[in-house]
């Protein structure tokens, strides 16, 4: 089985796993990290998004062999220790999660999309596709206003 | 609504215990002394009532050593924030911090309340929460007393510890040895009144918003619990489909793959990944029978549905009728998280672990299923990623227990996005037909019959229990308005197809239903839909959150052409809502709720950021169910497989801006998690109307 390194959250790894085999199931099932969620297996509703490079990547689409020598950031690896990413101390500050499933997801769009556009507009925000089926998008949009003015 | 504080008793009851641990029974809903001594009656005596052992049927409070106040609940933790309003209640009592304060859910006991559902959380458990901290704090006082040859009364809790006059400070992990051992106190062990609440009632960030945020948080398929190894199932094309043969041998041949069973619902792939389970999924051959629905689709359902809705009376004589048919299409629940179970069946044991709204039941279904007595099987309940009802089943549950069996090895079942759309239970499709009967102008009589799918199976028979529908007022019977005479009746149409309750069960679609033909009465009768329902409404609390959100909202100011506000109201759990919405249907194929403002009068709220997180989630719910999300049937197969057709609401369909008023009361705490559903969709479906001059008929209105 052909082996795959890359930089997960900072630290160099190496996996055995077939080529195909998506990021989101070698980070879940063979990495144990389980921030990045399994919400339909076919880059939709974005439960598991998460960035490579910086950039943001559906994991569960996102073969594992596209990932070699690159950067791969899940919601684990974006706080700096214990000092939280503005976005998700924006997200405890608007008190955003219900069931948090897809929040891991939703963060890492909102801190992708804030990386191209540090102020985003209503209208930028309405591009985020991330599903919240509690239906917190009001929240998501607040926090992602106060992220930003953080700047 | 607005029921006063009643004077409703706890029995408290010590646990023999080195540390403090008390109990406090759990009735339905109501729980109602018995039997031993009272300690809210003013009384300063908390019980000495032993209990040992097992903490069945009670809400079990313990002090640890290393300070936690851990209270280990009965419920289900499924984003609707009852942990966090738990915590608030215990935290209150006893003036911890509420970091200090744990909230594990409880493995499924055999006796007790252990249902989540029916909105009834917060209210079934404010009495006892509150009660069994208000003893423990008093224990906790009197040992410090003890210890510091100080009268109790001097002392004063904040922060998780006891504070003496002179500053002094003990810790409640530091006394809790000595607390346990306490069994009358010097001070009482009664609940603060209302107005000495710090904690509840003030909005407060969920107890778990960090570990969310950081991605610690655990659900099923997160957990490494037993080793269970990734499982999926192959499923037929048809719902009820069968297997007829099966071909595992490229399947069983490939890497990774641990076992292939068949079962009832398909064949099980049991493998080292998901990637390794779906690879050799997609790989079985199998020829499927197609399931008993497979000649019919939505337009039979829909004409047997609307067949099947009971006539009307006869409407009083001399008066005019507005009358309305609607129809709702099935709809998924589709948690986040899809439906997933842990299990790991023995010769003489199992373990299984999943969200569950109902763990006693699954334990003693799961239980018959794999052949063990029930004592020798453990259910621990996991957090849930959403549920909106799905979660009151456990279909996946049961599913993966059998797979372990059969497999011989612990297992971890997810069913696919797919799985959980096109085979996972959906809100019954329904057929509505309504007759407000009005006479100078006035509304005389006010009728509505309805019909619903219910869920029936191969082999039964038609008189079988599946056909049975729960009895029960309709929601129209609650009098909301003053409409004279009303009547109702509902009929069914049994099919082989998985049906669950789904948030706000009933009510989400007829009380939408009712509030399109109250505004419809409304025109008719030449008045404002605010205007009417004030004049029309019974309730004086309900006339408060409608006129809230009529002045919030700035009912009837000016927008632009293809623009609309509508409004609604719900009454139900002790509660009240109402909403107003803006839509802009400019693009009537593509319309957008621009604003929502909605009032809630829940009587007490513990915790109104995480009612108002609520209510934001049933607005959303409102407007998908309302505009987009359904379910269609076609030749016996659901059409949608994903969000990518199925179409929930995303950012750019949720209104640009929500407020949420909470109706200030100190009356006892109602039921809030579905209460906002129908206020919501009616008020979406009234605004659409007015924007475009329809009449909406068939939800959702874009499908």
């Amino acid at each position: 089985m052909p082996s795959h390194s890359f930089v997960l959250n900072g630290k160099p790894v190496t996996v055995e796993a077939p080529a195909d085999m998506p990021l989101l199931w070698v980070l879940r099932d063979l990495l144990n990290v389980t921030g990045p969620k399994y919400g339909c297996g076919v880059g939709v509703c974005r439960a598991c998004t998460s960035h490579l490079d910086g950039a943001e990547i559906q994991p569960c689409i996102v073969p594992v062999a596209d990932c070699a020598d690159r950067k791969v950031t899940t919601i684990e690896g974006l706080a700096d220790g214990d000092t939280l990413h503005p976005v998700q101390q924006a997200w405890l500050d608007c008190d955003v999660a219900q069931c948090g499933f897809c929040q891991p997801g939703q963060i890492m769009a909102a801190a992708a999309l804030l990386e191209r556009t540090t102020e985003p507009t209503d209208a930028d925000i309405d591009r985020i596709e991330n599903v919240c089926r509690c239906g917190t998008y009001s929240r998501i949009r607040e926090a992602i206003k106060k992220a930003s003015a953080k700047g | 609504m607005a029921r006063q504080l009643s004077r409703r008793k706890f029995v408290v009851y010590s646990l023999a215990a080195t540390t403090l641990t008390i109990a406090a029974p759990l009735g339905c809903d109501t729980p109602s002394a018995q039997g031993a001594e009272e300690t809210a009656d003013g009384a300063a005596r908390p019980s000495d009532v032993l209990v040992t052992g097992t903490d069945e049927e009670r809400l079990v409070l313990e002090v640890t050593r290393a300070n936690k106040v851990v209270v280990r609940l009965p419920r289900a933790e499924v984003g609707q924030g009852v942990t966090t309003a738990v915590a608030m209640m215990i935290a209150e009592e006893l003036d911890a911090r509420l970091v200090d304060v744990d909230i594990p859910l409880a493995d499924a006991r055999t006796k007790g309340n252990q249902f989540t559902g029916g909105s009834n959380s917060v209210s079934s458990l404010y009495g006892p929460a509150r009660q069994l901290a208000a003893v423990a704090r008093a224990r906790l006082v009197t040992a410090a007393a003890r210890r510091w040859n100080l009268p109790a009364r001097t002392l004063r809790t904040r922060d998780t510890m006891v504070v003496a006059p002179d500053g002094r400070t003990a810790t409640f992990g530091s006394l809790t040895a000595r607390a346990a051992r306490i069994r009358r106190t010097d001070v009482p062990g009664k609940p603060k009144p209302a107005s000495r609440h710090r904690v509840i009632g003030r909005p407060t960030t969920r107890i778990d918003a960090r570990d969310i945020v950081t991605g610690k948080a655990k659900f099923a398929g997160d957990l490494t619990a037993a080793g269970a190894r990734p499982t999926v199932v192959a499923r037929p094309p048809t719902i009820g489909g069968k297997a007829v043969t099966v071909d595992d041998r490229e399947a069983r041949a490939m890497p990774g793959v641990r076992a292939i069973v068949k079962i009832a619902g398909g064949v099980a792939v049991v493998a080292d990944s998901f990637h390794h389970a779906f690879k050799a999924r997609d790989a079985l051959k199998i020829t499927w029978a197609p399931g008993p629905l497979a000649r019919l689709s939505d337009a039979a359902i829909r004409s047997r549905l609307r067949t099947a809705v009971p006539r009307l009376g006869t409407p009083p004589s001399g008066s005019a009728q507005v009358e309305a048919e609607f129809a709702f299409a099935f709809v998924s629940h589709a948690p986040m998280e899809v439906l997933t179970a842990v299990a790991d069946v023995r010769a003489d044991r199992a373990e299984i672990w999943f969200s569950s709204q109902t763990p006693m039941e699954a334990r003693s279904t799961i239980a018959a299923a794999v052949g063990l007595r029930e004592s020798k099987v453990r259910v621990h309940v996991v957090r849930g990623g959403g549920s909106f009802g799905r979660r009151l089943n456990y279909d996946a549950a049961i599913e993966a227990a059998l797979i372990s069996k059969k497999a011989k090895q612990p297992v971890k079942l997810m069913w696919s996005r797919a799985d959980d759309i096109r085979h996972g239970r959906m809100r019954p499709a329904s057929h509505h037909r309504i007759r407000a009967s009005h006479a100078r102008g006035r509304v005389v009589a006010f009728a509505h019959a309805t019909a619903s799918v219910s869920e029936s199976f191969e082999g039964a028979s038609a008189q079988g229990a599946a056909a049975v529908r729960a009895a029960g007022p309709l929601p129209s019977d609650s009098g909301l308005y003053n409409f004279g005479r009303l009547s109702g009746d509902s009929g069914s149409v049994e099919l082989a197809m998985p049906l669950g309750a789904w948030r706000s069960v009933d009510s989400g679609t007829m009380r939408t239903a009712e509030e399109i033909v109250v505004d419809e009465v409304a025109a008719k009768l030449g008045k404002d839909p605010v205007a009417f329902r004030r004049t029309t409404l019974r309730s004086r609390e309900v006339k408060a959150v409608l006129d809230k959100v009529a002045s919030a909202g700035h009912w009837g100011r000016t927008l632009p052409d293809g623009h609309g506000q509508g409004v609604a109201v719900h009454e139900e759990y002790g509660s009240c809502v109402a909403c107003l919405v803006e839509i802009d249907a400019s693009d009537p194929k593509n319309p957008r709720v621009t604003k929502v403002v909605m009032a809630a009068d829940v009587g007490t709220a513990v915790n109104p950021r995480g009612l108002e997180a609520q209510l934001m989630g049933t607005a959303v719910d409102g407007i998908s169910t309302v505009l987009r999300a359904g379910l269609h049937i076609d030749r016996g197969a659901v059409r949608e497989k994903s969000f990518a057709d199925f179409e929930w609401a995303r950012q750019r369909h949720a209104p640009l801006h929500f407020e949420a008023h909470i109706m200030p009361s100190r009356g006892e705490p109602g039921g809030a998690g579905e209460l906002g559903v129908p206020a919501a969709a009616g008020a979406v479906a009234n605004a659409y109307a007015r924007a475009t001059g329809t009449k909406p008929r068939r939800f959702p209105i874009n499908f």
